[in-house]
């Protein structure tokens, strides 16, 4: 195979699976912010109005879970946390400072992006739980009322979590490893693309013998 | 409502003193509910509705005379009938005209994120603006006394007004019009306050309510609805009055620290990976990229 041969690293269906995902949470991160903040309410605006946007949030919740769990049937797997992650996340530094080669091979996804995975996927179950409680908060009986506001409070935090996670993400991919934007966009990378980046994912896939994992 | 009528101080070519001088200038203004002179007739409900414009709702039937079950968002005002024994044996028999207290520090307004959807007039009374209401239920959550009710039709929360289209025109709230045995009062904080007193302390000294008292709970800055209640120790008795109300502590911390704390992370978020690009830049691609 020739170096500027294209590697398939989406299909299809992880792609509209991902973009899926990213239309839901981003509809329910703007129209949350907007309710979160008073400095923030403006973006109420740009999703339709805050009555629509109050109307809407759940129910794009609701798809984003659905989404999750359709992302989860496919990469779960390839989520697992292994041992040589922790090896990769003792050498983060060396991620953060682009001094890649101290950092032991990777597979189809870096520790940084099964950790960002696992904070969506278990954020998504606690916002859902939280979020039907705020959805109805008169079907919660009044003598019950400390489940409105404890419910209220961890939405809050699991959605700030989750946005901390976004704003890694999406700088990544966006700004810090070019070529990632096209690979979940139309699905493919370079073989140099991959070697660099996600080397043993890259040898399994071309039959080579791979290091460790 | 937002300007009381205008009081006159002085008057030209007026012979005598103008009128209203002397009275109270007092701005802020107080219901007072003397439950101990309610006898449960729900005059105020008729007027509340019809004041309102709201249709008159169905009636349940379960063995009560509670024919109306709860607050809903077209009826603010409900009488809740309590059968009580107190712990000397004696029956009461208790009526409570339930609706919104308007909190001087109001568990409503500090939940709500929507621009201008509720207000706190300075007179004190609480307002919620149906038009700039988005229907996200937080004032639900907010509030210690279980009073806004949601329209699902609409997506709006409504609750007691205190007639506060009527008290801008200088007139009563309904209720207090309709209110045969004056168990009603309507007037400025100090004077209902003073009134309230003076009603608790009769109470204690010429009947066997020894326990009266006035029920203006500090824990939401007190109210701009008092109750007298024949027994002060035990507001629960009539329908779930609480004996301490505040706002909940989760509210606060949501509206408070979470708010600031969250903005200043998300802030920090962006502007952290804005300096990791100018300082470390991009990957690159071993062997170079090949677009």
């Amino acid at each position: 195979m020739s170096a500027d041969a294209a590697v398939e690293r989406y299909n299809f269906a992880e792609r509209m699976c991902h973009w899926s995902a990213a239309a839901t949470y981003l509809y329910c991160m703007f129209s949350g912010l907007a309710l979160y903040s008073p400095y923030l309410f403006w973006m109420a605006a740009v999703m339709g109005g805050a009555p629509q946007a109050r109307y809407w949030h759940p129910w794009s919740g609701l798809g984003f879970v659905i989404v999750a769990l359709w992302m989860h049937r496919m990469w779960s797997r390839a989520m697992k946390l292994t041992a040589t992650d922790r090896k990769w996340m003792k050498e983060i530094k060396a991620y953060a400072t682009n001094e890649d080669e101290k950092l032991p091979p990777v597979g189809r996804f870096n520790a940084g992006q099964k950790q960002f995975y696992w904070v969506m996927y278990y954020g998504a179950g606690l916002l859902l739980l939280t979020g039907i409680v705020m959805w109805f908060p008169e079907a919660i009986p009044f003598r019950w009322r400390l489940v409105r506001s404890i419910a209220v409070v961890i939405h809050e935090c699991a959605a700030l979590a989750t946005i901390g996670g976004l704003i890694v993400h999406v700088y990544m991919g966006l700004f810090v490893v070019p070529g990632s934007l096209h690979a979940i966009v139309r699905g493919t990378v370079s073989r140099n693309w991959a070697m660099t980046h996600h080397r043993n994912w890259y040898r399994r896939l071309a039959g080579e013998p791979v290091s460790e994992e | 409502m937002s300007n009381g009528p205008l009081q006159i101080k002085a008057v030209s070519g007026q012979a005598g003193t103008p009128p209203g001088q002397g009275a109270s200038r007092d701005y802020d203004v107080c219901k007072l509910i003397d439950v101990t002179t309610c006898i449960g007739c729900k005059a105020c409900e008729v007027a509340c509705v019809e004041w309102n414009g709201y249709p008159f709702r169905e009636t349940v039937f379960d063995n009560t005379y509670q024919t109306m079950p709860d607050l809903a968002w077209n009826y603010y005002n409900l009488i809740r009938f309590n059968e009580h024994t107190t712990p000397e044996g004696e029956f009461q028999w208790l009526f409570r005209k339930d609706g919104c207290l308007h909190c001087a520090d109001p568990g409503c307004l500090r939940a709500c994120p929507a621009e201008g959807a509720i207000v706190q007039y300075s007179n004190g009374i609480v307002d919620f603006q149906q038009e700039y209401c988005i229907g996200c239920q937080y004032c639900v959550t907010g509030c210690p006394f279980n009073i806004p009710k949601f329209n699902p039709e609409t997506k709006k929360v409504h609750k007691c007004t205190l007639c506060s289209d009527r008290v801008g025109a200088g007139l009563e709230p309904a209720c207090i019009k309709a209110c045969p045995t004056g168990c009603l009062h309507f007037g400025s904080k100090d004077d209902m306050l003073d009134l309230a007193e003076k009603r608790a302390a009769q109470l204690r000294e010429h009947t066997s309510h020894k326990n009266a008292g006035v029920y203006n709970p500090a824990g939401v800055g007190g109210t701009h609805v008092m109750y007298v209640l024949h027994d002060i120790e035990n507001p629960e008795a009539y329908g779930g009055l609480p004996k301490d109300p505040r706002i909940p502590l989760l509210v606060k911390i949501w509206k408070g620290p979470l708010k600031w704390l969250g903005n200043l992370a998300m802030t920090a978020g962006i502007v952290g990976v804005a300096v990791h690009y100018l300082r470390f830049g991009p990957k690159k691609t071993e062997g170079g990229e090949d677009k």
